[in-house]
């Protein structure tokens, strides 16, 4: 066994779980307060991408993209308002007048969403590759073997590390606030907090906003750890989200970050010991024994059906 | 207009505000995806600035808006009909401009349109007077009363629709059956018509999945791609005809069905839906990697046309001891001939599909699954096995899927992972979904409408797929239960009953 290639998978896979996790939290908060699978939310992902990437080019020809922290500062925070404006507003277009509806019509109107914007973005951007300069170089040599060297490059430093904030201020946001008082009170009977003076609609557009908030990060980290993005990255990325979420236990919002990481370590080593080819094969594998055995995910907890 | 406005219960300044929200929002999200673009140079990206789309987005959206606020208030039928006449040629401007970088501020393209030439000024007209009657005529009316829920005109088409199911079924029938007939000369009329076809043989399928056993199947087309796939592999491997493949095709597709349904059929309805988009992709994936077997990303070509029933050849050079099909009826040869087959084969096909899901719905099988539909746990009180008429409706479903894919095959004559990508399946269950689940003929409606159109509108090139999802969603927030909702059980107590509920039907 050769530890400094395992080690390296271990770091890879880690990396590109959070950034699955980010993600995979969107999908879990809208699927625990209204029940339904967000289709379009891989799409606000990739959107998020492009404006982390529009930001960039932005700040390069204004002549501050010299000052690092500023523009990757500046990158986040415009990517993260202006998707967070795109969550609330497919949640206001298309699933908002059909809540209530039967389950179904949600779903095909998600669909149809995603399909709006990923066709949205390849007509006004274009449907080539965009390439992305890299903006954080470098790394850490962790350990030093024969044949192998293990880095930590600083930009995984930086995902791992940002993606751990931001799991830290949400889980207070959700546990400390009233708005997270109010979520979780939606989630559980939403006529009954509306009838105690929740704001459920606007609870609801929040869940969406804080959602796309997250994945526009995981687009942005996506475009500097990657280097590439086209309009079509959201569907996959997306559907591996999905994963991830029920994977962790859908409505749970550790077991999100907790599927995401799974979900990355499974690529990662996948990729690294077995064929390259096959391992979104080994993801939905992974899925669909889950499933089998425990369909409420790792984290969540067992669904009593009631008449 | 500010007369209008005092009369209603929002005053002003409400309005206003309103109105600035929104147009602060549609900056937001315009200012970058469509105000910047990012260009392709050999240094890098560049960026080139578009503010004339961004403006058009925020003034669309205010237009619109303050039509929506019309309409809300009830506010003059004129004023909202002449306000979404605007949102739409700002919105069609702004389709124009979207890849051409023109910066003239004074002369927009829907100007250029009206006074470019004759031709050009007469589809301007045309184009803002249809959207201009079609916003008159369907907006509210000024303080009218609620008309009668059964006055309505969409109830009354629906009741009419009720009451005459057979024989609407049986017009579309034969219309289907003479289309060649009327349009036999024309290639491509001949061919949207199979396309359609087949979509409405794989929405029937699906139907039986999704409409009557209310199963939600987001992977459908891997069974498509299995039965296509059976269809090449057999036929070039073992040199196989159609004929004997067409069976085999489905009962593989079935088989699948079966080995997928069975551990996963326990699942509830999302996590149902989000495995079999799992198992799609997985067959896509091993389709595209297993280069030895499948061809890889090349796909299979040249796969063989069917002949006819055995008899007969369609070819032009007929191979050695067969004989063509215009000797055995004495017709000069004609490319069109295997076309017009082809088009009455999937017809069979498809029809073939309709009639047995309909001698289903009314055998136990068929009853277990609309009863599964609308109650598992009183089915499971009533002692029917859930997990084993569910398999039953997937495998079904699955080999009807696997018909359509041979077919598809062999039309093509060429196949590869390409085709059986997820928006396929998408498409398909939009067309189950649109159609109003379980109804047979709301499938040939959506089908027509989501994949005759679109084709017809080809030219519209990368316009057809963004119109075809803001489509999907437009007809969802339109008409949530489908374009024919129809999801009352086949069988009542009293049949007289039927007349009444479907009296009561929105």
């Amino acid at each position: 066994m050769d530890w400094a290639y395992f080690l390296q998978q271990l770091i890879n896979g880690l990396t590109l779980g959070a950034i699955y996790g980010l993600i995979a939290i969107g999908y879990t908060m809208v699927y625990g307060i209204i029940g339904m699978i967000n289709f379009a939310h891989g799409e606000i992902y990739m959107i998020g991408a492009f404006h982390s990437l529009i930001t960039f080019l932005i700040c390069q020809a204004a002549g501050i993209s010299g000052i690092l922290p500023l523009t990757l500062l500046l990158m986040l925070f415009v990517s993260m308002v202006l998707t967070s404006i795109y969550g609330w507003g497919v949640e206001r277009v298309a699933y908002r007048p059909l809540r209530g509806s039967f389950r179904l019509a949600a779903l095909i109107s998600a669909i149809g969403m995603s399909i709006f914007l990923q066709n949205f973005v390849q007509i006004s951007q274009g449907a080539r590759v965009k390439p992305m300069q890299p903006l954080v170089e470098g790394g850490i040599t962790l350990m030093e073997s024969a044949n192998f060297d293990v880095q930590l490059s600083y930009m995984q430093i930086v995902i791992i590390v940002l993606t751990f904030v931001l799991m830290v201020v949400f889980s207070l946001l959700i546990a400390k606030t009233s708005l997270g008082r109010a979520q979780r009170a939606c989630e559980q009977d939403r006529t009954m907090a509306g009838l105690l003076g929740v704001n459920v609609d606007r609870t609801i557009s929040t869940t969406f906003v804080m959602g796309a908030a997250l994945a526009s990060v995981a687009g942005m980290m996506v475009t500097l750890y990657y280097g590439v993005i086209d309009f079509y990255i959201g569907f996959l990325a997306g559907v591996k989200a999905f994963t991830a979420a029920v994977l962790g236990g859908i409505g749970s919002l550790p077991g999100a970050m907790l599927g995401g990481l799974l979900i990355g370590l499974i690529e990662a080593f996948w990729s690294g010991y077995l064929t390259i080819e096959y391992k979104d094969v080994a993801t939905f594998g992974i899925l669909v024994l889950v499933l089998i055995f425990r369909p409420w995910g790792l984290l969540g907890k067992p669904e009593v059906e009631k008449v | 207009m500010s007369a209008a406005l005092a009369s209603s219960r929002t005053n002003g300044s409400e309005v206003v505000k309103e109105l600035a929200f929104f147009a602060v929002i549609a900056l937001l999200m315009s200012v970058m995806l469509l105000g910047v673009e990012t260009v392709d140079r050999p240094t890098g990206l560049e960026l080139a600035v578009r503010w004339d789309l961004v403006l058009i987005a925020i003034g669309s959206t205010v237009i619109g808006r303050l039509g929506l606020i019309f309409r809300r208030e009830s506010i003059s039928r004129l004023w909202q009909a002449v306000l979404i006449t605007v949102t739409a040629v700002a919105v069609f401007e702004m389709f124009v401009r979207f890849r051409e970088l023109d910066d003239r501020w004074v002369s927009p393209v829907v100007l250029d349109m009206a006074f470019g030439s004759v031709v050009s000024t007469i589809l301007a007209i045309a184009f803002v007077v249809i959207v201009f009657a079609t916003a008159y005529f369907t907006m509210k009316v000024q303080g009218a009363v609620e008309v009668d829920q059964s006055k309505k005109l969409s109830a009354k088409i629906q009741l009419t629709y009720r009451s005459n199911t057979k024989k609407i079924g049986l017009i579309g029938i034969v219309f289907f059956f003479i289309f060649p007939l009327l349009f036999g000369d024309d290639r491509s009329a001949i061919d949207l018509a199979t396309l359609v076809m087949i979509y409405i043989m794989l929405g029937w399928g699906l139907n039986i999945v999704v409409g009557l056993a209310g199963l939600l199947d987001l992977g459908y087309v891997a069974f498509y791609a299995v039965g296509a796939y059976s269809y090449a592999l057999l036929s070039q491997n073992f040199d196989l005809s159609f004929w004997l493949c067409l069976p085999l095709a489905g009962i593989f597709a079935a088989s699948f069905g079966i080995i997928l349904g069975f551990p996963v059929l326990r699942l509830r309805g999302d996590y149902l839906a989000i495995v079999t988009l799992g198992f799609g992709e997985i067959i896509r994936v091993v389709l595209i990697n297993w280069y030895d077997f499948t061809g890889g990303p090349d796909g299979i070509s040249s796969i063989e046309r069917p002949s006819f029933f055995g008899l007969a050849d369609f070819s032009r050079r007929v191979p050695e001891g067969a004989v063509s099909f215009g000797d055995l009826f004495g017709l000069d040869y004609s490319s069109m001939h295997r076309l017009i087959f082809l088009y009455y084969l999937i017809l069979v096909l498809a029809l073939v599909t309709n009639f047995v899901t309909l001698r289903l719905r009314k055998l136990p099988i068929g009853r277990a699954w609309e009863a599964l539909r609308e109650d598992e746990i009183a089915c499971r009180s009533l002692g029917i096995n859930p997990t084993n008429t569910k398999l039953s409706a997937f495998a079904i479903g699955a080999m009807f899927g696997g018909f359509a894919g041979a077919f598809f095959a062999t039309r093509q004559g060429f196949i590869s992972p390409e085709s059986f990508t997820f928006l396929e399946s998408a498409v398909i269950l939009a067309i189950v979904v649109l159609g109003g689940m379980g109804s047979q003929i709301g499938v040939v409606l959506a089908a027509i409408v989501m994949i005759g159109f679109p084709e017809m509108f080809r030219e519209l090139a990368e316009y057809r797929m963004l119109i075809f999802g803001a489509g999907i969603v437009a007809i969802m927030l339109w008409r949530p239960r489908g374009l024919l909702s129809f999801r009352d059980p086949t069988i009542l107590l009293n049949m007289s009953q039927k007349e009444k509920v479907a009296g009561e039907i929105k």
